[in-house]
């Protein structure tokens, strides 16, 4: 068993898993979020934001969450170290193989990920969680939430945040095009007939998603 | 056709090296690219030069002993061919080729495009093989094989272990290499009985010997010149994670 | 004065061998451990014979040129591998194999050793199943079959087009299993120079480390050769570039003596000649004439496309010439046949030294599936070659050098006039006579290495057990050593002009002009003048690029056409002396009115031996009168 946790083919076994976790997690983070430009008020937002908020199951999934989130970085890091470690000449003229275009950038995604994590955590987690920035609203059934939609509306009124996100949201896309079906792969599910259909998915995948999370900002920006 | 050749220079292991400019003429388009090596190394000895260095052995892209990186690609821009197998044809008049040896650590220079490929036998030698002594062996009829599953295992098994697919890997990953071999017996009845054993002992040794992680890019696939279907690393990983949880 | 002693068991044929096995001396399993073996060569013999010398318990240590023993060229090796196996039920027997391949190789060739490889050919099939070879199956689950050249049964076993390398890797891979218990080593890109003989007995062998260039020594108490054949002495030939003669040639000096050493197998369907830089020639498997018929147009010099030329206009020239057999006659009938087409002036391709070879009929009754499932990889390679794409329009082929049925002299146990040396597959000349039937040389290969070497060498091992480990530093292994080095020095002394290729193609030429696919005595004479004057030139300005002491590819060809020029005029004097025609051995002035090859059995029926004296061309011929209790020798007749 310990081998899965230090083999190549273990630790990228736990981070398909990881990466899995979280693709299932931004489906769920996107359907939430969306209600923002779906409905006229923030409300729906607010309650989902706050049962995600104070639901014990939730909270211990956050920890997961993070955790999932550490572990796809740090064993992504150890295992590109080992791969970089792997060519110490390199080549004059490289990588013209006629292969996946997204495949060849998942390193540089992943960094343009790093960074939207950390701007995206201080812009609202960090100030919805710790720093209290948030003012409270109620509403018809009489219960007090965070009105945490007001501020990411209010955040999105800026333009340059807007091209930041849109752009960084664009990387986050890239990556996923090519890890969802990198994921099934590495589990070992490959198949005649499903693989493509399962390359096809991911592709659907990654293009609503990273579409649906940068149609926030930019319909926010303009409508609202 | 009139060509430029960037050639990687290097005369032994220790030696740094470098790319040196070669121009040659009269290059037919029938040539295989080892014959214009060939015959660049002619002309190089006519004049007193020391001749490029390549491995070659049964030109006809089975033995495995060709591979040269070729303007960015594993045995160059054709599909499905080995080094001594591509045409000239594949280049045009004004051309300029840049020749460079398979890059891995696992894969030391040895001189100029020759490269040290033990690696591979090493990998083998830790569990790619079924343990049978001469002798062992029940009635080959005993125990049938699905024809489906003979030809899966016949289709990974052609392998010629040349490193194109270290050598297109971004990673220098072998799980190409490593997987036809782990998937090829685990095709076959015969292979079944060492299945766990052998997958860990081989993932582990490609691991030692300092070979890249797959991270899926496909680019093996590609450029391997027996068009070795990725299938077989899902395979592989599917055997891995079933040796290691049962 | 050698006696030659085949040392062909007692009794009836089919029990030599179970006979004998019961009779060997043995080596104890304790007594194995103190042992040593080198293995000179890592293909299907090689391999074979290593990994299992390791699994009994011997200490084996294995040498390749290349840089690793998968890479042999029995890896190339496409079209299968008999056995007597009968799955057909088309009444196969050892019996029938074995008369197939005595009466193929024209009645040269020792009927006790033919019977054995028939014998144990269906144990070489469980063996490799066994290691996990891929063999094509029936949907049954059951393996597959295809005639092939020179048969009437379907008993050949195949993997596509790559049963060779099937059957080498999986003998590889078992060598390798060897490697890592610790009883086999490996000593890759080392080329064998020398063979060390110590009190008449084969005790090492002198090597170069192809990297760093040292010269190294190896000792131990016997020495395999598996070292291939020489068909690479025709400078274009089906072989790896890099095959050579020089290990036998090594033994030859050293006294072991060189059997039939012009019997060397033309095969019939390579893709021709196309351009004159080319370095090689790609065989495609003779299981194409299965289901490929080979023709040319009746009209002399007609240039149209092949599909052009109508069904009428088309002369099926072997089926019209050898209607039992048609387009699965052996190889040396195939060859000359074509050649003689060729040379009548009816050949096609741009240099008219072609034939088609056609599957057009065979798609329209079999389908195209069916035929790809056959032959796709042979179809995909010969379009990557010629660009021709076989599923439309026929291939062109024309016969090339690719095999050696002479080698290495070898007794019953597969030893060498030298005691303590043995010669395994392709280099030892037992079982192909004059001609070798198709699928057989994989099955010999295998055979020598799992099943008879491992036997035989304990006879001679037996009596070894008390020599302690053989030290190599021994006044023969200085003499070898300096003789090694003093040829090296003088080849990279003499700085010449011409390169090391050029002689090897002038050479090729020499030979496949006048000991070829036909033969006649005033070609031969002027062959060996030739050589000679071209070995002079050779000596006198050759260029060797690169030093000594480095990879030196230049330094290795160099080397091996030294020997080349040596063995070519063997080939020669061998081809003089027989004055009959016999399998691939063609000899003009021995032919019927009709073409056809005359046998003169009276005279010639005897393997032809040869010993140095220390010039080549004063080499002492040895006779072993073959002698058929089994079979009587007929005209072999395909028609």
């Amino acid at each position: 068993m310990s081998n899965i946790f230090t083999s190549s083919v273990g630790k990228k076994f736990i981070m398909s898993l990881a990466g899995l976790f979280l693709i299932i997690f931004l489906v769920l983070h996107l359907s939430i979020n969306i209600t923002l430009i779906l409905f006229k008020t923030p409300e729906t937002f607010n309650k989902a934001a706050t049962f995600m908020g104070n639901n014990p199951v939730i909270k211990i999934m956050e920890v997961v969450l993070f955790g999932g989130i550490l572990l796809h970085m740090i064993y992504g890091a150890v295992l590109q170290i080992q791969n970089l470690l792997a060519r110490p000449v390199r080549y004059k003229k490289s990588n013209y193989s006629q292969t996946s275009f997204f495949s060849k950038y998942m390193l540089h995604t992943a960094i343009i990920i790093t960074i939207f994590l950390v701007i995206h955590l201080l812009d609202f987690w960090i100030k919805n969680k710790f720093l209290g920035e948030v003012h409270d609203i109620t509403y018809a059934d009489g219960k007090t939430y965070h009105d945490l939609g007001a501020l990411v509306i209010e955040r999105f009124q800026i333009g340059w945040v807007v091209i930041v996100y849109v752009v960084l949201l664009l990387g986050l896309g890239f990556h996923l095009h090519h890890s969802f079906q990198s994921a099934f792969q590495t589990l070992g599910l490959n198949h005649k007939t499903y693989t493509p259909v399962i390359k096809a998915l991911g592709v659907i995948y990654s293009i609503v998603v990273a579409g649906g999370f940068i149609s926030i900002p930019v319909v926010i920006y303009f409508l609202k | 056709m009139n060509i430029t050749l960037k050639i990687w220079r290097q005369k032994n292991r220790d030696d740094k090296g470098k790319f040196v400019t070669y121009k040659l003429g009269d290059v037919s388009a029938e040539m295989t690219f080892l014959e214009m090596l060939d015959y660049l190394n002619e002309k190089l000895i006519r004049e007193g030069a020391d001749p490029v260095a390549f491995d070659s052995d049964c030109r006809e892209g089975i033995c495995g002993m060709c591979g040269l990186y070729i303007n960015g690609r594993p045995n160059g821009p054709r599909k499905g061919v080995t080094t001594c197998q591509l045409s000239m044809s594949a280049f045009k008049d004004g051309d300029t080729i840049t020749v460079e040896p398979w890059r891995a650590k696992a894969f030391p220079v040895i001189k100029d495009l020759v490269v040290d490929r033990t690696s591979f036998d090493k990998i083998i030698q830790a569990g790619g093989y079924i343990s049978v002594n001469t002798g062992a062996a029940p009635e080959a009829n005993a125990i049938p094989v699905k024809k489906e599953n003979a030809e899966r295992a016949f289709d990974a098994g052609i392998c010629i272990g040349c490193g194109s697919c270290v050598a297109a890997c971004t990673n220098a990953s072998a799980m190409l290499f490593v997987s036809a071999k782990v998937s090829q017996l685990a095709l076959l009845p015969q292979g079944r009985v060492e299945a766990k054993e052998r997958v860990r002992a081989m993932v582990q040794a490609m691991d030692e010997l300092g070979f890249g992680n797959c991270s899926n890019t496909g680019a093996c696939e590609v450029e391997c010149p027996k068009e070795i279907s990725l299938s077989h690393i899902a395979r592989l990983n599917r055997e891995y994670f079933t040796a290691g949880i049962t | 004065m050698i006696k030659l002693d085949a040392k062909i068991p007692e009794g009836p044929l089919s029990e030599k061998w179970t006979k004998h096995q019961s009779s060997v001396k043995l080596v104890s399993p304790a007594n194995k451990k103190k042992l040593d073996i080198i293995v000179v060569g890592g293909g299907a013999a090689g391999a074979s014979a290593a990994a299992s010398l390791a699994e009994s318990g011997y200490n084996v240590k294995v040498y390749v040129f290349q840089d690793s023993s998968r890479r042999a060229h029995s890896i190339a090796s496409q079209g299968g591998i008999n056995a007597t196996k009968n799955y057909k039920n088309d009444a196969d027997s050892d019996y029938r194999l074995f008369y197939d391949m005595i009466k193929g190789g024209d009645f040269r060739s020792r009927e006790a050793n033919v019977y054995r490889i028939a014998e144990i050919s269906n144990k070489i099939i469980d063996q490799f199943v066994a290691q996990g070879v891929p063999f094509a199956r029936e949907y049954g689950g059951h393996l597959a079959n295809r005639s092939f050249g020179g048969v009437q049964v379907s008993r050949t076993f195949y993997a596509q087009g790559q049963t060779g390398q099937q059957c080498t890797l999986a003998a590889y891979q078992a060598l390798m299993r060897q490697v890592k218990a610790g009883k086999a080593k490996i000593f890759a890109r080392r080329d064998m120079l020398d063979l060390v003989v110590i009190d008449g007995r084969a005790r090492g062998i002198i090597t170069r480390n192809l990297i760093t260039g040292e010269i190294e020594r190896h000792s131990a108490h016997a020495v395999v050769f598996a070292t291939g054949g020489y068909g690479t002495i025709y400078y274009l030939s089906t072989l790896a570039i890099n095959s050579n003669g020089s290990a036998a040639m090594a033994a030859f000096r050293k006294g072991a003596l060189m059997a039939n050493p012009s019997m060397a197998q033309i095969h019939p369907t390579c893709i021709p000649v196309l351009n004159e830089y080319q370095s090689k020639l790609t065989l495609m498997s003779e299981s194409l004439r299965n289901d490929g018929r080979v023709w040319v147009p009746k009209q002399k010099g007609d240039k149209r496309p092949a599909n052009e030329i109508k069904e009428e206009e088309r002369d099926y020239y072997l089926e019209r010439k050898y209607p039992a057999f048609g387009n699965l006659v052996p190889r040396d009938v195939a060859s000359r046949a074509a050649k003689e087409r060729c040379d009548e002036g009816y050949g096609v391709g741009e240099t008219g030294l072609s034939v088609y070879l056609d599957f057009r009929d065979a798609i329209e009754n079999q389908g195209k599936d069916a035929i790809k499932s056959k032959y796709g990889t042979l179809f995909d390679l010969c379009e990557k070659v010629t660009g021709i794409n076989p599923y439309k329009e026929p291939m062109r082929i024309y016969p090339a050098s690719h095999y050696t049925m002479g080698g290495l002299w070898v007794d019953y146990n597969l030893m060498t006039t030298i005691p303590g040396l043995y010669a395994i597959g392709e280099a030892n000349f037992s079982d192909h006579g004059a001609n070798r039937l198709g699928a057989s040389s994989l099955m010999q290969c295998a055979g020598d290495g799992y099943f008879i070497l491992p036997v035989t060498i304990g006879d001679y091992l037996a009596d070894q057990i008390r020599i302690p480990k053989i030290p190599a530093d021994t006044p023969e292994f200085d003499e070898a050593e300096k003789a090694v080095k003093d040829k090296l020095n003088k080849l990279m002394s003499i700085k010449g002009t011409q390169s090391p290729t050029s002689f090897h193609k002038r050479l090729g030429h020499i030979l496949w002009t006048y000991s070829g696919m036909k033969r006649n005595e005033k070609g031969l004479k002027k062959a060996l003048e030739e050589i000679k004057e071209l070995q002079e030139e050779f000596w006198r300005d050759v260029r060797v690029a690169g030093e000594l002491y480095e990879l030196n590819h230049e330094l290795e060809k160099a080397n091996r056409i030294a020997d080349f020029f040596e063995l070519a005029q063997l080939i020669v004097l061998d081809a003089l002396n027989r004055k009959e025609s016999c399998g691939a051995h063609f000899r003009e002035e021995y032919q019927t009115e009709e073409g056809e090859p005359k046998r003169d059995d009276k005279n010639y029926s005897y393997v032809a031996a040869w010993e140095y004296t220390g010039d080549i061309l004063k080499s002492v011929l040895h006779k072993e009168e073959l002698i058929f209790e089994y079979v009587t020798p007929v005209k072999r007749s395909y028609k």
